[in-house]
């Protein structure tokens, strides 16, 4: 069943369900406001369809649950020191929010170091909590039982974010390494399948099965690199961060495993995050 | 075999050599790499050791120098296993199978012999398959455009096999070569692409 | 205690529309988990809301609603300011309120 069918199916499945509420539920038409001319071909009507339940689901997606519970989470005092995570700097000072996740991967001298918004989290409930950094990076992916606390820190944290234009910064020398680093990486083809990122995700137009690929060596396609992410994923009911999406990639281009949070991966953010500078991220997505 | 690992030597020291300046960045993701990464499953850290044709290939951005490339192409057709038997065409419906199988491998599957070939994700190939990929061409109807003899069969076997013995670097994985599939399954895709009994040739 | 929906009214011409997303796990009851045993049900039964004591929507939801529902409808008579109710509860018993003013 492809990705068509069954975005067809769910949107149905919606429409369904408002129709099956009981008759009190009062509907008025808006006034029907001066009408394009009617779209030529039959394709066009269900794009529109799509891009239709593309915005309903966008515009309230369950990622903002996971956001809400995240903000719980910032606020609360925890770990063994007790403290919350307020006073976090995500590179605009301690405890600023808005803006912080459009301009990372970024430079912070405390830990001289880059580092990606997750990385960074981790880094805070360390220092700030007290928590262990190796018993955050056991089971650091979100299952049907249980989304990890870092997760759903990310996820609130991007949400605040929202609207906002893509500003990764490239001033530090060693923002500038690691950019540079990264697109090695990118492009690296190892592995007995001789995969490298680029494989993949270096040309414009090309799918796996049915899912798009996006070319994050292209200024214009490396917006993906943000928007969607972190994503619901309706499978499941999962949340998942960047983290979890190279992870996988790595998985299936038969790698070994990378270290979560590590540089490796904040060196791939980096060089797809600054090539998708310029562009306005709409908050955490929602995916298949 | 010995021409094959001289002259991948060869190319690896040219290739060195052409890469001396680019190499600072490499080097830096190299040592990165190999700090961060760690062995999961069957994914062992040595699968991050370049072999002779993917250093070629990494270090010239999949364009490397057409003498260079002609010879290792030589050199890797020659060392192709082609079945003991002669016989290159198995069973096609065997064949959809395994094309539609995307395990194996990974640090979550098992190893050789316990693989697809993840075709599909890559290639149009059945007539009733519509979740196919677009990162390789289409295969539909391949065996009745270019024919089923025993030429296509040995070319159809070969690129499956090690698609780099045609196109040094090629996008697509040496599946025989990796040791991803065995010779029966090598031999069922090509029943696949050139049976005329296929469902792809009708 | 299940976690807050989220709910965004907004009031345009006497015409307001309610988007509320509610965080439930939506069992049907079909699905079997990975030692092969049935999950059990456990899904909404019921969505009420009200605006100035009157119920402007009643829904008989089943176990065919997906995980953490969406819901999104219009009523008539509402005003920038007013505050609706949205209750939900489900077949295990457990239940849910959550208040919104409409913007």
């Amino acid at each position: 069943m492809n990705r068509r069918s069954i975005k067809l199916s769910v949107f149905v499945a919606l429409a369904g369900l408002a129709v099956a509420c009981a008759a009190q539920a009062q509907k008025k038409e808006a006034a029907a406001p001066n009408k394009k001319a009617a779209a030529s071909a039959t394709k066009d009507a269900v794009t529109a369809e799509f891009e239709k339940f593309r915005e309903v689901m966008e515009d309230a997606s369950p990622a903002e649950l996971f956001e809400a519970r995240g903000e719980a989470l910032w606020k609360a005092k925890r770990g063994p020191r007790n403290a919350s995570l307020e006073q976090c700097d995500l590179g605009l000072g301690p405890g600023v929010l808005k803006g912080a996740y459009v301009r990372m991967p970024r430079y912070f001298a405390d830990a001289d170091q880059v580092m990606d918004v997750e990385r960074r989290i981790v880094h805070c409930m360390v220092t700030l909590q007290g928590f262990k950094a190796e018993d955050l990076a056991k089971q650091p992916f979100s299952s049907l039982s249980r989304t990890p606390d870092p997760v759903l820190l990310v996820t609130y944290v991007a949400g605040q974010s929202r609207g906002m234009r893509i500003a990764v910064p490239q001033k530090h020398p060693k923002e500038r390494e690691i950019f540079g680093i990264g697109r090695e990486i990118y492009n690296f083809r190892a592995g007995p399948w001789d995969f490298s990122c680029a494989t993949c995700h270096g040309e414009d137009g090309k799918r796996i099965r049915t899912q798009e690929l996006p070319n994050f060596t292209s200024k214009e396609q490396a917006i993906r690199a943000f928007q969607g992410w972190p994503g619901y994923r309706m499978t499941g009911g999962l949340m998942h961060t960047l983290q979890w999406r190279l992870n996988d990639c790595f998985r299936q281009q038969r790698f070994p495993e990378p270290g979560y949070v590590s540089e490796t991966l904040t060196a791939l953010l980096t060089y797809m995050g600054a090539n998708a500078n310029g562009h306005v991220y709409k908050g955490p997505g929602i995916k298949r | 075999m010995k021409l094959f690992e001289a002259s991948n030597l060869g190319a690896a020291a040219l290739a060195i050599v052409l890469s001396a300046h680019a190499g600072d960045d490499r080097a830096k993701a190299v040592e990165m790499m190999k700090r961060d990464f760690h062995a999961k499953g069957i994914a062992g850290m040595d699968r991050l050791n370049e072999d002779g044709l993917q250093a070629l290939c990494n270090r010239t951005h999949n364009q490397p120098p057409r003498e260079i490339a002609e010879r290792m192409e030589r050199d890797q057709i020659e060392a192709i296993k082609y079945p003991a038997d002669g016989k290159i065409m198995g069973d096609w419906k065997s064949g959809e199978r395994i094309a539609q199988n995307g395990r194996g491998m990974s640090w979550g599957d098992g190893g050789a012999g316990a693989s697809g070939g993840s075709c599909y994700n890559c290639h149009r190939i059945g007539p009733n398959e519509t979740s196919f990929g677009t990162l390789g061409n289409s295969l539909f109807q391949f065996g009745k455009t270019r024919g089923s003899g025993p030429e296509i069969q040995k070319y159809v076997y070969g690129r499956i096999y090690n698609a780099k013995a045609f196109s040094l670097c090629s996008h697509m994985p040496r599946f025989g070569h990796s040791g991803t599939l065995t010779e029966q399954q090598i031999k069922d895709l090509v029943a696949l692409l050139l049976d005329p009994d296929s469902p792809v040739n009708k | 205690m299940a976690d807050p929906m989220r709910i965004r009214a907004v009031a345009r011409d006497g015409v307001v529309n309610v988007k509320v997303l509610m965080a439930h796990e939506m069992e049907s009851g079909q699905r079997k988990d990975a030692s092969g045993k049935l999950v059990p049900p456990h899904f909404i039964r019921n969505v009420t809301v009200t605006h100035q004591g009157k119920v402007v929507l009643s829904a008989q939801w089943g176990p065919a609603v997906a995980k953490n529902p969406f819901l999104e409808f219009t009523f008539k008579g509402g005003r920038k300011g007013d505050k609706i109710i949205i209750t939900w509860e489900d077949n295990k018993g457990e239940s849910r309120t959550d208040e919104s003013t409409i913007n």
